[in-house]
């Protein structure tokens, strides 16, 4: 059942039990909407029936002096019919970052004025912003060969554009199958070991995926400039660095529920296509055309900096680990399909169930919490030294080693800090307790 | 002292080699020992101490547009760069560094001037601390098979093993004596450490001699000797260094190099560590490297080109030895006492020859420079910041016996804190440790919280109760309005059943139980609020516990208020 914008599933159980599961991923949608300055954005159905860009959910962000028809003329001019939307709007000083495919300039330099209208609106008045391509520009000039391109400074006077190396689709695949397969030899010695692993360049791309992360939130957070980010398609790198400089810059996506609605708006609703890139991971025997652990490689930044900053995220690696398994195979219909448009033709919300309603649940997340959490409303920068990134054994070598001694000593670490809260708990009623003593006396405590 | 011309240097500026910071700006100090930065921007005074004898190289670099760079690279690590205005001060301070990181005389190094202002005991105690030869009796030593013999305590049979080493009781001093001189540098075959459970040991020596003396009876009949310590066993391993022979295949295992002082000392220590649950405590660590390291003769001096001498002796034999360690801890984090800062504070003082313990070359050397009297041990030092270097994952001595490590490459991690020590931008910016640290400290405070305030808790109730059986004595009305607000109060807490349950025997015997209660000066503190409360006296038990509480409190004001009541 839709109500508005909120899903909402209602099932009946044999054993008369009912559960409602609400979905949280269109609320998501509307509540950037809503938290941001209505004045200058808004909510825009024109691709309700996903007839504008195939990928993209029925409700998008826009900025508001664009109207629907404007945007349908951009979607012709970006890669997939993927214009330009928010993805995050920072509230420190109102900045955004905005994502989109390619600009289809082709070989003839063709441009859109509608394109360049809409993105120049994200702009305040005398300010500039910055377009991420993450394409070397060697790549992306090669791009117009093929009807695509780059934008160019003539059409957008307001614009800086950066070039950044994050490596094709099929490439990461490479890496992954170079990677899992040194993993799993065990006989070698420590050369071969070190050669294999800087082979596979698998820790160059988290390096190179992570600086472009820390760059786009520089913009925002150090610079205050907007940026708009893309690659080629806009569904794979371009979705790593938007989500990435979220963790960054915003504390709330380092909560349980917060990093679930990044992944809802960042990845699922933004079209990442899960279904051909988590078909078969590293062990698939034929070459895959589609295949890419883009997600994975997401997810071992999130764990890289969750590594240097063990006390900013209210999720513990598990949570990661969990997420990795579920995109690849799972019972339930989260991860299933490449986008909204197919999901909805699927009836996945119908006919499955969403992996949040299990996560949610207390005994589930108890798992996943993080014991050393504490809130905070920093701005995290994590080091992108190679000798601050290290291999994601929790991931790489969960099968090949033994985890009886590590597990022992997170169970430890939870332990200790549970019975702090116990004698934090008993400390405060002994005192509560006291004090009611003291008031019903009458009298106040001598100095 | 006369190698300093220049004391301080004002204006110099320090460059952080990753972060891309405006570099710090401040001066510079040169002391007999340190090198000390202090920053004079922002508003706290940080300050950076480089102790001299950290300093492996300094690089006087070409004049920049920024001024004369001058780079120390230490030992442990650290790579300071300096920028200086003047190039002729420059010049000074480099000539001075020179000469002072790397003197030649043992007798300038930092030992033998520092002083902690310890009385004459007191330095003597710290030396004693730590006694090596302890952990042989704790190995059951001596034993029917082995003996503690001090032949070597002139250093006669061989000049750079200790006084007093472990040998089979059936070795005659021939034997040793004879198998001395076939072994590389007099070092013969002497026990390490010896496996209990089974009485396998593990023995080390030097390389045997070839050449002329293909064979020598003495050296096989201590070998043989050595193998007949363990009945079980038939054959003896040499130069077999898995521990699993001697747990699991019950067999003795003699470990050598070429000289026995580099390859062996890392392979006995690690060995020890895995078999031995002691090893993985504060003292047990520090016995093991007494043991093993300075004992044994590792050449701390020539291996940690203490003085100007020959580079070519210069090894990380020790570092490699501490990070073996360090992989062992990341391995197994619950089963070490100590978490990776005590390694690191260790590695410090290898280098910064503050202390005497690694002075020298041998116990031979240390005798002859006569460390004990004029210098001091750093063990006492170490052992007092105990609470900064405990590992809160500690599970306990007994959780974990030997310890199984996988030595599949992959798990050889690298050790950042080690060697990218001071680059603190490539650190975790939120250290798990540190956080896990003050949980445990937080826990001891909360467990006295708790303990203090359930004894007050105690002591209300009871003094409550003396009150209720005293007005129920004087026959004071439950519902009169006449009867004091205590009373009311009382009411309120104590539930009727109970009430009625006090007698004066009970009352009796709670006054010792509140007496030493009230002795408890933690405790008299927070009495206040029982003072104020007020009491209705009148009761023999009663006015004994004020004169208790009088006695035992003395902020008689509190007492006043109690009396008017």
């Amino acid at each position: 059942r839709f109500v508005g914008p909120l899903g909402t599933i209602i099932i009946k159980c044999k054993d008369f039990r009912i559960i409602q599961l609400d979905i949280p991923g269109m609320e998501e949608c509307l509540n950037i909407a809503s938290s941001i300055e209505i004045s200058e954005w808004r909510l825009s159905y024109v691709n309700q029936e996903f007839a504008v860009c195939p990928s993209y959910p029925p409700a998008v962000t826009v900025p508001k002096a664009i109207d629907d028809d404007a945007l349908r003329k951009v979607a012709t001019f970006r890669h997939g019919g993927r214009f330009p939307v928010l993805s995050y709007y920072h509230k420190k000083n109102g900045m955004v970052i905005m994502r989109s495919g390619q600009p289809l300039t082709g070989t003839n330099g063709r441009r859109c004025k509608e394109d360049e209208k809409l993105i120049n609106a994200t702009l305040r008045a005398g300010k500039r912003g910055y377009i991420i391509d993450t394409r070397p520009l060697n790549v992306a000039q090669q791009a117009r060969a093929k009807g695509g391109g780059f934008e160019q400074e003539a059409h957008y006077p307001q614009w800086r554009r950066i070039h950044k190396s994050i490596e094709r689709y099929h490439i990461l695949q490479d890496s992954l199958i170079k990677l899992v397969e040194s993993c799993n030899d065990q006989t070698q010695n420590m050369d071969r070991w070190l050669s294999k692993l800087e082979a596979s360049n698998w820790l160059t791309h988290i390096k190179e995926i992570l600086t472009t992360a820390c760059l786009a939130a520089q913009c925002l957070d150090r610079e205050g400039a907007s940026i708009l980010i893309h690659g080629t398609e806009g569904t794979d790198s371009t979705l790593q660095v938007t989500s990435l400089a979220q963790i960054i810059l915003e504390p709330r996506s380092r909560t349980i529920r917060g990093f679930e609605a990044l992944i809802e708006r960042e990845w699922l609703q933004a079209g990442h296509p899960f279904q051909q890139r988590c078909a078969q991971s590293a062990y698939c025997n034929s070459k895959q055309k589609w295949e890419s652990p883009v997600f994975l490689l997401f997810l071992d930044c999130v764990w890289q900096i969750l590594r240097q900053f063990p006390c900013s995220f209210e999720f513990n690696e598990n949570f990661l680990i969990m997420l990795f398994e579920h995109a690849y195979a799972s019972q339930f219909g989260t991860f299933l399909g490449n986008n909204e448009s197919e999901r909805c033709k699927l009836k996945l919300q119908q006919k499955t169930m969403s992996l949040w309603s299990w996560v949610n649940r207390p005994s589930e997340l108890s798992k996943f919490t993080n014991p050393l959490f504490e809130a905070n409303n920093l701005v995290i920068w994590p080091s992108v030294a190679p000798q601050s990134l290290q291999l994601w054994e929790g991931i790489f070598l969960r099968w090949n080693r033994s985890s009886k001694y590590l597990d022992e000593a997170y169970e430890e670490m939870v332990n200790i800090i549970e019975y702090n809260k116990q004698l934090q708990a008993k400390v405060n009623l002994l005192r509560r307790q006291l004090a009611e003593l003291e008031t019903e006396d009458g009298v106040q405590e001598s100095p | 002292m006369d190698h300093i011309t220049v004391p301080k240097v004002e204006n110099v500026k320090l460059l952080d080699r990753y972060i891309g910071k405006k570099p710090a700006n401040g001066s510079l100090y040169l002391t007999a020992t340190h090198l000390i930065y202090v920053e004079a921007s922002g508003a706290a005074r940080k300050e950076t101490w480089i102790a001299l004898h950290h300093i492996a190289t300094v690089e006087k670099l070409p004049v920049t547009s920024l001024g004369c760079p001058l780079i120390l690279r230490c030992k442990n690590f650290r790579v300071a760069h300096f920028v200086l205005e003047s190039d002729v001060v420059c010049h000074e301070i480099y000539i001075s560094l020179l000469k002072l990181s790397q003197p030649e005389l043992p007798e300038d190094l930092y030992a033998f001037s520092y002083n902690p202002k310890f009385s004459k005991d007191m330095r003597e105690n710290g030396w004693k601390l730590i006694d090596q030869t302890s952990d042989f009796g704790r190995m059951g030593i001596p034993n029917r098979y082995w003996t503690i013999t001090d032949a070597n305590r002139n250093y006669e049979i061989c000049n750079t093993y200790p006084p007093e080493i472990v040998v089979p009781k059936s070795a005659t001093l021939g034997m040793v004596v004879g198998s001395s001189k076939f072994r590389s540098k007099e070092r013969v075959p002497v026990l390490s450490y010896l496996y209990k459970e089974n009485n396998a040991a593990i023995c080390r020596c030097s390389q045997p001699l070839s050449g002329f003396y293909t064979r020598c009876i003495d050296d096989e009949l201590l070998l043989e000797a050595i193998r007949q310590t363990n009945p079980r066993s038939q054959f003896l391993y040499v130069v077999d260094t898995r521990p699993k022979a001697v747990k699991v295949e019950k067999t003795n295992v003699l470990v050598h190099c070429s000289d026995g002082w580099d390859r062996t000392a890392q392979v006995c220590s690690v060995a020890s560590i895995l078999l031995d649950p002691f090893y993985r405590t504060f003292k047990g660590l520090m016995i093991l490297i007494e043991k093993e390291w300075i004992c044994m003769g590792h050449k701390f001096s020539q291996r940690c080109g203490h003085l100007d001498g020959d580079s070519k002796e210069v090894s990380p034999i020790f570092t490699q030895f501490l990070d073996c360690i360090w992989q062992l801890m990341e391995q197994f984090p619950c089963a070490f006492e100590f978490n990776e800062n005590f390694l690191l504070e260790i590695h410090d003082h290898v280098f910064s020859c503050q202390f005497g313990n690694f002075l020298g070359n041998c116990q031979k050397d240390r005798d002859d420079l006569r460390i004990y009297e004029k210098t001091h041990s750093v063990w006492p030092f170490l052992v007092q910041r105990k609470p900064d270097f405990r590992n809160p994952l500690y599970k306990g001595f007994t959780v974990y016996g030997v310890l199984n490590p996988s030595t599949v490459p992959y798990n050889i991690q690298f050790w950042c804190g080690m060697y990218n020590r001071f680059d603190k931008g490539l650190q975790p910016k939120q250290s798990m440790l540190e956080s896990l640290l003050e949980i445990k400290k937080q826990r001891s405070m909360l467990e006295a919280d708790v303990h203090k305030l359930e004894k007050i808790w105690h002591i209300l109730l009871l003094i409550m109760r003396i009150v209720l059986l005293q007005s129920a004595k004087v026959k004071t009305s439950w519902t009169s309005p006449r009867s004091s607000p205590f009373c009311s109060l009382m009411r309120r807490r104590i539930p009727t059943q109970e009430r009625s349950k006090l007698s004066i025997k009970q009352c009796t015997t709670m006054i010792p139980i509140l007496w030493t209660s009230f002795c408890a000066r933690s405790v008299t503190k927070d009495l206040s609020t029982v003072g104020v409360a007020g009491v209705s006296l009148g009761h023999p038990c009663a006015w004994l516990l004020l004169m208790a509480t009088l006695a035992a409190c003395r902020s008689s004001w509190h007492m006043v208020l109690m009396l008017t009541a």
